[in-house]
């Protein structure tokens, strides 16, 4: 178990490295949030999203923290792990005295620790330009913090599932970007949600996105602002229990489908 | 006990038998050459004593370990060169060793390593920026930084300039003159003659020759081919004693032999006859 530990954090160390050196994933899974922050927040600035003053770009950070959740982990591994299943990364681990388990590891502490920076970076950016209040209270904070943790969580294991899914390292991005796109357009990160056809709100209702998104709004945003979810309220519990629902079965789901070797090489 | 027991090794793909009854060993410090035509199961076998695939049938030990069983103790005890690898390339070289010491329990020192491949100049370059010869040392620094009992070499040099593959033949005989078992393949006679202590020549999934490689085939007969120039034509003949034959032909000939040549089958000429003679052109 120390060994696993041990090397778990060795891993953490080499696949930040590695995440942060490759421009397509640093650009692609860490800037990309902060590029949007920057545009939407400039173009929307001062529109209202129909509840007092809160601006769009107070509303559109919270969709963007939370796209964030999905960024740096499902859009990260389901990316990279089918790169490195070809690019032999994979086969060269199977044969090291290493237990698999660390190599999971260190995906893990990989997508927490980018996500932490990129958070910091993006509230930083939203408090100093975009006239964004940090909640002031401990709770808040607290939301913010589980919210995180079953966000990453759930989206790490669903990464790990579908990396299975991308034939070549090469074409990964094209398949998983769109999934990406469209849970954001359908979530209520690049709209206001309520102003959503209906249809499009209950599909997204099946995803972890919606769930995020919903409470960062209720971290990032006054409290009446409830007003303009759609059931009026901000629904925590039933997010939290969406999240670990994901959490569990993406768990089983990588469990069954994680692949170490390439399709077709037995 | 033998580092590497293979007894009726057999490997299937579908309906394609990969690997076909094979049986071999390699002694505590000794280097057996897998040597053969692309396809001809040499990476599937490897592959089996790795761990990597598991053998249909036959009884594989390497260590006096089952690979299928292998922990992660049996595993501290191999070094893998796998064929050309693109991996770790945002990471420097010195990075990867490195980070690789860090897995077993015993490693070399990585600053040596380095240098004992030839990579001490290059040791803050990005992998990604390497040559492909410089490339493979670093696959070959990764494979012994965990210093240990069985190396297993696949294709180490290609890619190497005859400079560059003549200091890693060196290096390679540095690990064996510590007690380092080695199974290497390669595609390179003069590398299996210069390395190996035997040679195995596998061909359509079978062992087809194995033996020192002075004593492949052929060789150990002694036949060698004369040639020379007589009437304006060549000429050749093949003879078991050709010291005796050549006399006789500078005094049938009075004097100096024109364009005159012993010639023994190297292990290339042997190799390939070996090849050739297969049935349905397994090559």
């Amino acid at each position: 178990m120390n060994r696993t530990l041990y090397l778990g954090r060795k891993r953490v160390g080499i696949e930040l490295r590695q995440f942060f050196r490759d421009r397509e994933s640093a650009i692609f899974n860490f800037a990309l949030p902060m590029i949007l922050l920057v545009i939407f927040g400039s173009v929307f600035a001062e529109q209202s999203v129909g509840f007092g003053d809160v601006t769009f770009s107070q509303y559109f950070l919270a969709g963007m923290i939370a796209s964030g959740v999905l960024y740096t982990s499902f859009q990260n591994l389901a990316i990279a792990i089918p790169m490195e299943r070809e690019d032999g990364t994979l086969k060269r681990l199977q044969g090291l005295p290493m237990p698999k388990a660390s190599y999971f590891l260190g995906k893990v502490g990989l997508v927490f620790v980018a996500y932490i920076a990129q958070v910091t970076v993006l509230l930083t950016v939203g408090v100093l330009f975009y006239g964004i209040d940090l909640p002031s209270s401990a709770g808040k904070w607290m939301t913010f913090a589980w919210v995180s943790v079953l966000g990453l969580l759930s989206c790490t294991l669903l990464g790990l599932a579908f990396s299975v899914v991308p034939k070549h390292g090469r074409g990964a991005s094209a398949i998983v970007a769109p999934i990406v796109l469209v849970l954001q357009f359908t979530s209520g990160v690049f709209f206001v949600f309520n102003q959503l056809p209906s249809w499009m709100q209950n599909f997204a209702s099946i995803f972890p996105l919606k769930w995020l998104t919903q409470a960062m709004r209720y971290v990032f945003l006054p409290d009446g602002a409830s007003a303009i979810e759609v059931s009026g309220s901000w629904q925590l519990g039933l997010c939290a229990l969406v999240l670990i629902g994901w959490t569990i079965g993406g768990f089983i789901l990588a469990m069954l489908v994680f692949r170490w070797t390439p399709r077709g090489s037995s | 006990m033998n580092a590497i027991s293979v007894r009726g090794l057999t490997k299937r793909y579908g309906d394609l038998v990969a690997v076909n009854d094979i049986s071999f060993e390699v002694g505590q410090g000794e280097c057996l050459a897998l040597l053969g035509p692309n396809g001809a199961g040499k990476t599937t076998t490897t592959e089996v004593l790795e761990g990597f695939r598991h053998a249909d049938s036959g009884e594989v030990r390497v260590l006096g370990v089952d690979p299928r069983h292998g922990g992660l103790d049996w595993k501290a005890r191999l070094g893998i060169v796998l064929q050309a690898d693109r991996d770790l390339g945002d990471l420097t070289v010195r990075e990867a060793v490195r980070h690789f010491a860090a897995y077993f329990p015993s490693p070399r020192d990585p600053e040596e390593v380095i240098e004992a491949v030839g990579l001490g100049s290059k040791a803050k370059s990005r992998n990604d920026r390497l040559s492909g010869g410089q490339r493979r040392r670093l696959d070959v620094a990764l494979g012994i930084i965990g210093s240990p009992e069985v190396l297993f070499l696949d294709e180490p040099t290609t890619g190497f300039d005859p400079a560059a593959r003549r200091e890693f033949w060196a290096l390679i005989e540095s690990f064996k003159a510590e007690g380092t078992t080695i199974l290497l393949t390669t595609h390179y006679l003069d590398e299996a003659e210069r390395l190996a202590d035997r040679v195995a020549v596998i061909a359509g999934g079978r062992i087809i020759a194995c033996d020192r490689p002075s004593q492949l085939g052929d060789r150990s007969d002694g036949i060698a081919r004369v040639s020379w120039i007589e009437d304006g034509r060549e000429r050749q003949s093949t003879t078991d004693s050709p010291t005796a034959y050549v006399l006789a032909l500078a005094q049938r000939l009075g004097g100096e032999v024109p364009q005159l040549s012993v010639h023994r089958p190297t292990l290339e000429d042997t190799y390939l006859a070996l090849i050739d003679d297969l049935p349905g052109g397994e090559s």
